[in-house]
């Protein structure tokens, strides 16, 4: 019984101290950003600042209050923290107070997240958003008990279907930056073969799940259109967020031969992992240029601020707004952080914008199916579950005019191309 | 210097402290350390953070006590995780009494919940809802039973070490509830969610207005119960005795195996019994994180209170408002989750090693000198 004590006591000493270790940058940082974010507040008061920049009734901005969910603390998971910096960015543009935001960080997938939204609506935040998709059942749980709040909810499928009128669902057509992004790989990769190289890539995905699978697809369709002989290798963590199993998998991947690794997942463990080896890496959500100086090409992010903005507008004025949406390229949702010179083969950003001008205009379609086959045949046409009944059924043809049609207006905002095209291994 | 000068005087060289154990102590002196312990980890704390963060103390407490106790609802909460995590404590106290390390209770919960959550998702559908929450509650009374007494089995048959064993029984649940998962949710996404949403079937019934009012009660009951089976029943005695010594217990007759194999699986069963209020009372779902970490945190919870399940009750809200004290900083005032996490591990730090005062006693050299003298 001492012994145990003893060994209890020796344990709480040794976290308390990592703890200490690790989490004082931080905290620090964190309370940095408070202490810097005040002034701007104090400077500008949103009644009277807000006016000036937008012509909506802009004296309502000050009724609005937000709660946002988070699943991780974005000090850690690049995935929240795309979340968040959006949120800021949103409150400094639109001059919102402090005390119109709540966040919560590291609130788990279950009935902690009805619990925390229900507190946020208590608390009168007259939205509340919420980032994960394992989040998804408990805000609509929340949503039928507060029908005056809106529940937004980011990468979901339900809201179509579930008939709960102030529940949300949003996204972005984040496929079309994939593509360029993987365009970016394609131009690294056609000068890794042309020194010799195997043209052979890899990618650490998250679940097995339309998301990741479109995800990988658009990716891997962007470096075809540029090395054409191209494969790849998908190696699953079965964890959104795992820094030390997305690590081990690009390591897996690398010593397989693949020489360049993208991926799906939200930690810094896969970038990490190609800075020590030299692999170049292409990424999501943040740019992972401090972690890789010479080896992070480009990332492909989903730019929240302009849906923020809308459902904060929408709310100030009492309008109703989207029950599922989807941003692009023209609301701004998707974009492309800055190409690093120093990883990136020379004539990448003329072939970018080449591609996002076709992109842009309607000429090219990152599903063509043209472009790719399923055991040697081009599909004309595939059911996708797209009304999430829960019965997980195929129910609605997605091929028009020979073009898979992913996020689309009609269908749905979350991706539902979970088709494994020729080309594509998974391990 | 000093050192070599009370050489040349003393032929022994005498430590600076000397740690003594207590024959004895007041129960009033006993928390008197306890509360020292508690108001010096407050003072830390408050240092740390100014130091840290620049943030006035007092408001950042008054914030901690808002996390819990600013509206109704966040009361409620408040009892429900205590009552989850006190379950989950009641369940590994009579085997912590026994010294039966049983570090499973996480693998335990988590497959009470599934085997419930798996009838509510293949017959959730064509049973009335009281009689599918009834088997539901006897499938993870048993599931649980079976995780721990698989271990217990094999520690009275082959002397097996259960702390080991029961530990990766862990990883064996958190497994089947993957791949389980995995068959349910053919999507890929692996998130099952809230099963039965529509219907509600399998669901414990709100009353007073309140979702969780069930489980809490529950939980009640069972801390009653737990205390008067520990300290009042034939079976409690023989788990004291196994505990303190097997070979007494043998002595006067007890058939040690008997109470090992069946204390371990009252453990199982109410840990199995955990994940049932889990499925039906609150998060309806089952997931490898559902159980959150509550099976390792009972056992603090349990020591903390020297196995009185009364005692239990505190040590549980307590460390329940700790944590919804620190998620409450980190959002009223923008810090990351860990300087919270910090304040919070310096109080736990601080109450674990007050009990080291209560047990030992600290002599200083000079005075232990004279003392010897």
């Amino acid at each position: 019984m001492k012994k145990l004590l003893a060994v209890l006591l020796s344990l709480a000493m040794i976290f308390a101290l990592a703890a200490c270790g690790n989490d004082t940058p931080a905290s620090t940082k964190a309370s940095e950003e408070a202490t810097t974010k005040a002034p701007e507040t104090t400077q500008a008061p949103a009644s009277t600042e807000a006016p000036a920049t937008t012509d909506a009734p802009a004296a309502n901005l000050s009724t609005i209050k937000l709660g946002f969910i988070f699943l991780h603390d974005p000090a850690s998971s690049t995935y929240d923290n795309n979340f968040y910096q959006a949120a800021l960015e949103v409150q400094k543009e639109l001059g919102l107070k402090d005390d119109q935001f709540i966040f919560k960080w590291n609130v788990p997938e279950g009935p902690e997240c009805q619990d925390t939204a229900e507190e946020m609506a208590d608390a009168g935040c007259n939205i509340v958003f919420a980032d994960s998709f394992g989040h998804e059942t408990y805000m609509i749980e929340a949503a039928k008990n507060y029908p005056n709040v809106q529940f937004c909810h980011a990468t979901g499928t339900q809201s179509r279907t579930v008939g709960v009128a102030n529940f949300h669902n949003a996204f972005a057509s984040i496929y079309e930056g994939r593509y360029l992004a993987g365009i970016a790989a394609g131009m690294k990769l056609a000068e890794l073969v042309k020194n010799g190289a195997t043209p052979k890539i890899g990618y650490v995905g998250a679940f097995p799940y339309a998301e990741v699978v479109s995800g990988f697809t658009s990716f891997f369709l962007g470096v075809k259109s540029i090395v054409p002989e191209v494969t790849m290798d998908v190696v699953y963590t079965n964890s959104w967020f795992d820094i030390a199993l997305e690590k081990e998998a690009a390591l897996k991947l690398i010593n397989d031969g693949c020489v360049l690794i993208s991926q799906h997942a939200d930690s810094e463990g896969a970038p990490k992992a190609c800075e020590e080896k030299g692999i170049p890496n292409v990424a999501y959500n943040v740019s992972t240029i401090n972690l890789g100086p010479t080896t992070a090409i480009i990332s492909s992010k989903i730019n929240w601020a302009p849906y923020y903005k809308l459902i904060i507008e929408a709310v100030a004025k009492g309008e109703t707004f989207a029950t599922d949406w989807c941003g692009n390229f023209s609301t701004g949702s998707v974009e492309l952080t800055e190409l690093n010179a120093a990883a990136a083969a020379p004539g990448t950003q003329e072939a970018i914008d080449k591609a996002m001008a076709e992109l842009k205009a309607g000429t090219l379609h990152v599903f063509d199916t043209k472009n790719w086959t399923v055991k040697g045949e081009t599909l004309k046409e595939y059911l996708a579950d797209v009304q999430d009944m829960g019965d997980f059924q195929p129910e609605t043809n997605v091929i028009i005019d020979g073009v898979f049609v992913e996020s689309g207006d009609d269908f749905r905002s979350a991706p539902y191309f979970d088709i494994r095209i020729d080309g594509i291994t998974e391990k | 210097m000093s050192e070599a000068k009370d050489n040349s005087t003393q032929k022994l060289h005498e430590p600076l402290l000397h740690i003594v154990k207590r024959a004895g102590i007041s129960r009033p002196k006993a928390w008197l350390i306890r509360l020292l312990a508690i108001l010096l980890a407050l003072v830390l704390n408050a240092l740390i953070i100014y130091w840290l963060t620049g943030l006035n103390p007092i408001a950042v407490y008054k914030t901690m006590i808002d996390g819990s106790f600013s509206t109704k609802r966040k009361f409620w909460v408040l009892l429900q995780n205590t009552a989850m995590l006190l379950c989950i404590a009641l369940a590994v106290t009579p085997a912590f009494k026994m010294r039966f390390w049983n570090l499973g209770a996480e693998g335990q919960v988590l497959i009470g919940a599934l085997s419930s959550g798996a009838l509510m998702f293949y017959i959730g559908d064509k049973l009335p809802s009281g009689v599918l929450i009834l088997l539901m509650l006897v499938c993870a009374l048993i599931s649980g039973i079976i995780w721990a007494g698989i271990p217990a089995l094999f520690k009275a048959r082959f002397g097996t070490n259960e702390t080991l064993f029961t530990l990766m029984m862990n990883y064996v649940a958190i497994q089947l509830v993957n791949t389980m998962i995995a068959v349910w949710v053919p999507s890929g996404s692996g998130v099952l969610g809230i099963m039965n949403s529509k219907t509600n079937t399998g669901w414990l019934p709100t009353i007073f207005g309140q979702k969780y009012a069930i489980n809490i009660i529950v939980v009640a009951v069972l801390t009653v119960f737990m205390f008067i089976y520990l300290k009042y029943s034939k079976h409690g005695y023989e788990i004291a005795v196994v505990g303190e010594s097997e070979n007494t217990a043998r002595y006067i007759g007890i058939n040690v195996r008997k109470v090992v194999i069946r204390t371990a699986a009252l453990s199982g069963c109410i840990a199995g019994l955990a994940g049932f209020l889990l499925m039906a009372g609150s998060a309806h779902t089952v997931s490898s994180t559902i159980a959150g970490g509550n099976g390792f945190t009972a056992v603090l919870v349990s020591w903390l209170a020297k196995f009185n399940p009364f005692v239990m009750v505190l040590t549980s809200a307590l460390i329940e408002f700790l944590q919804k004290g620190a998620g409450e900083i980190a959002q009223a005032f923008r810090l990351s989750n860990d300087i919270a996490d910090i304040a919070t591990g310096i109080i736990l730090f601080f109450i674990i090693g007050s009990e080291f005062f209560i047990n030992y006693r600290v002599i200083f050299r000079h005075k232990a000198h004279k003392e010897g003298k």
